[in-house]
């Protein structure tokens, strides 16, 4: 397996792992708003070091609101912290800042800027220029078709070129967790394959992963602990293997209530 | 032949200044969905400044040039700080009426503590002579003019392309949250915005002091109110569209008058406008709208 790029804390990581599982987000009675509208009614998200956590549901659950409320994007009520620290306050910045990325919907890569610059952007706040060019390498390396693009604007990849682009840019800030939001909406099944194969490959890695995705069985299959949103409030929570292949999961996934 | 030259000089530096100033307008605009009518302000602040400091502390051109142009930026600066920065996030017209109050304010502080008639300021003035090459009589200043401003367009290109918080600026013009949620500051992006917009109008400054000679309450708002219609003529938010629109206006206003016979020299406006308002029926969102999803080149 390539490795996708080199991240100096991996070690370090390891070794606090291997003392003990800390808690990277620890979300508690969340409620988010849209203008007067709440869409997510008080829920409560765990997300240890390491892990990759699955929220999951059908349209309208409530899903993205939740991420957007941990980015900042959206107003919300009771208590984020991220690795101990309330970061309920704090500007959408310094939320990145603190080590929270994001692969939104919708992708949202800069379609004005080429590749390279939209990677660049992914990087924006760091220091280590030189660490993040040879980062920016091994991605291109990883994906030939960004390499071949790189000079090219983003707005002219397809989709799966740019889901995978997103998700460079979020990885070049360095993040302590990563949210994706649906990556594998849209995408031919083969894409699908290949993007559910990035996040196992994230996740060999000791990234701390929420991902949000209506492909229940591909979700499952990555990760380690899934939340069943539905409606604004999680109706079931559980270890992968509770969920099993997540075949019964198809009433709570297309919004039948029985 | 001569007076071909000549002319096209003239448009090329009337095209010039409302481009400089049409790009102060439309790179704030492209971020902020601001229209900054307060621009011209900006610039009548720079006059002013110079006038004090002319006054006060040197009349070397060198020095208040430099001192106009830190002026426009500070001018620029301390308004988004004061004024805009309240009402980012309302919709365009509250940030619109802004701009209109911050411009009332403004020219009334002018009046109140400078006078409503024009106040002299000519150490500028020695940049406009008349240079004679062979049988081609020409204006220096036009000249400045005209490669200031392709200069500056060539830099702030450079910036845009080259430096992070230039591509923050591009990346902001398409969705700004995203360029936030990739740890971008939004004040750094936006006072940027207004630190370039006010380094063009000071550049603008400079060419206007240097041709009036003089500085007055209004001085800026004509200027910015045509370098408004250079934006829409071009595309507004587009900053190629800004450089194309300021030069065809520029352009188009030189060959009315040439053309027209002099009988009719106070219709100059109305053909001029009259032709803008084809362009907007041929294009209604601008020669060059801003098609984003195409990747804005600058």
């Amino acid at each position: 397996m390539t490795p996708i790029c080199q991240d100096r804390t991996v070690r370090a990581r390891k070794a606090t792992l291997a003392a003990k599982k800390t808690r990277m987000l620890e979300i508690k009675q969340l409620k988010v708003f849209h203008g007067m509208i709440e869409a997510v009614h008080g829920i409560d998200v765990s997300v240890s070091e390491g892990q990759c956590v699955s929220l999951l549901g059908p349209n309208g659950a409530g899903k993205t609101s939740t991420l957007s409320a941990i980015t900042g994007t959206a107003r919300s009520t009771g208590s984020m912290r991220l690795l101990g620290e309330d970061i309920t306050q704090i500007s959408i910045e310094d939320r990145c800042r603190k080590g929270i990325a994001i692969s939104p919907e919708g992708r949202r890569i800069f379609g004005n800027l080429s590749v390279r610059d939209n990677m660049l952007m992914g990087g924006a706040m760091r220091k280590d220029r030189a660490a993040l060019l040879s980062e920016m390498d091994e991605w291109f390396g990883r994906f030939p078709i960004l390499g071949e693009r790189a000079e090219q604007m983003a707005g002219t990849l397809s989709g799966g070129e740019q889901q995978m682009l997103a998700i460079a840019r979020a990885l070049l800030s360095r993040p302590r967790i990563l949210l994706l939001d649906e990556p594998s909406l849209g995408l031919a099944p083969q894409i699908v394959a290949k993007i559910f194969e990035i996040i196992r490959e994230l996740k060999a890695r000791e990234i701390t992963i929420l991902l949000v995705e209506q492909n229940a069985a591909a979700a499952i299959g990555v990760s380690d602990k899934v939340y069943i949103l539905n409606n604004g409030v999680i109706t079931r929570q559980g270890t992968a293997s509770d969920f099993g292949d997540g075949s019964d999961l198809m009433d709570e996934l297309t919004g039948v209530h029985s | 032949m001569d007076y071909l030259i000549q002319q096209s000089l003239n448009a090329l530096s009337f095209g010039a200044e409302y481009a400089l100033i049409a790009l102060g307008l439309a790179i704030v605009f492209s971020i902020m969905g601001l229209v900054n009518f307060a621009h011209g302000e900006v610039i009548a602040f720079g006059g002013y400044s110079m006038v004090i400091m002319g006054t006060l502390l040197t009349n070397n051109p060198l020095v208040l040039m430099v001192g106009v142009v830190v002026a426009c930026v500070f001018a620029s600066v301390a308004l988004e700080r004061v004024a805009f920065r309240t009402v980012r996030g309302a919709d365009l017209t509250t940030g619109l009426l802004t701009a209109f109050g911050v411009s009332i304010i403004l020219q009334n502080l002018f009046l109140l503590f400078g006078s409503p008639r024009p106040i002299a300021a000519t150490q500028f003035i020695f940049l406009d002579q008349t240079i004679a090459l062979g049988s081609i009589r020409i204006s220096s200043l036009q000249v400045y003019e005209t490669l200031t401003t392709i200069l500056a367009i060539l830099a702030l290109m450079f910036f845009l392309r080259r430096t992070t918080l230039g591509m923050a600026m591009r990346a902001a013009a398409l969705d700004f949250e995203m360029v936030r949620l990739c740890g971008v500051r939004a004040n750094r992006v936006i006072a940027g915005a207004f630190a370039i917009s006010g380094l063009l109008a000071g550049l603008a400054c400079i060419f206007i002091m240097a041709r009036r000679g003089s500085v007055q309450p209004h001085m800026g708002f004509d200027p910015v109110l045509v370098a408004f219609v250079a934006c829409v003529i071009g595309g507004f938010g587009s900053l190629p569209g800004a450089v194309l629109g300021g030069f065809l206006l520029g352009i188009t206003e030189v060959a009315v008058l040439i053309l027209l016979p002099q009988s009719a020299g106070g219709l100059a406006h109305a053909v001029v406008f009259a032709l803008v308002a084809l362009v907007l029926i041929w294009r209604p969102d601008g020669i060059l709208s801003p098609a984003r999803e195409k990747g804005d080149k600058i």
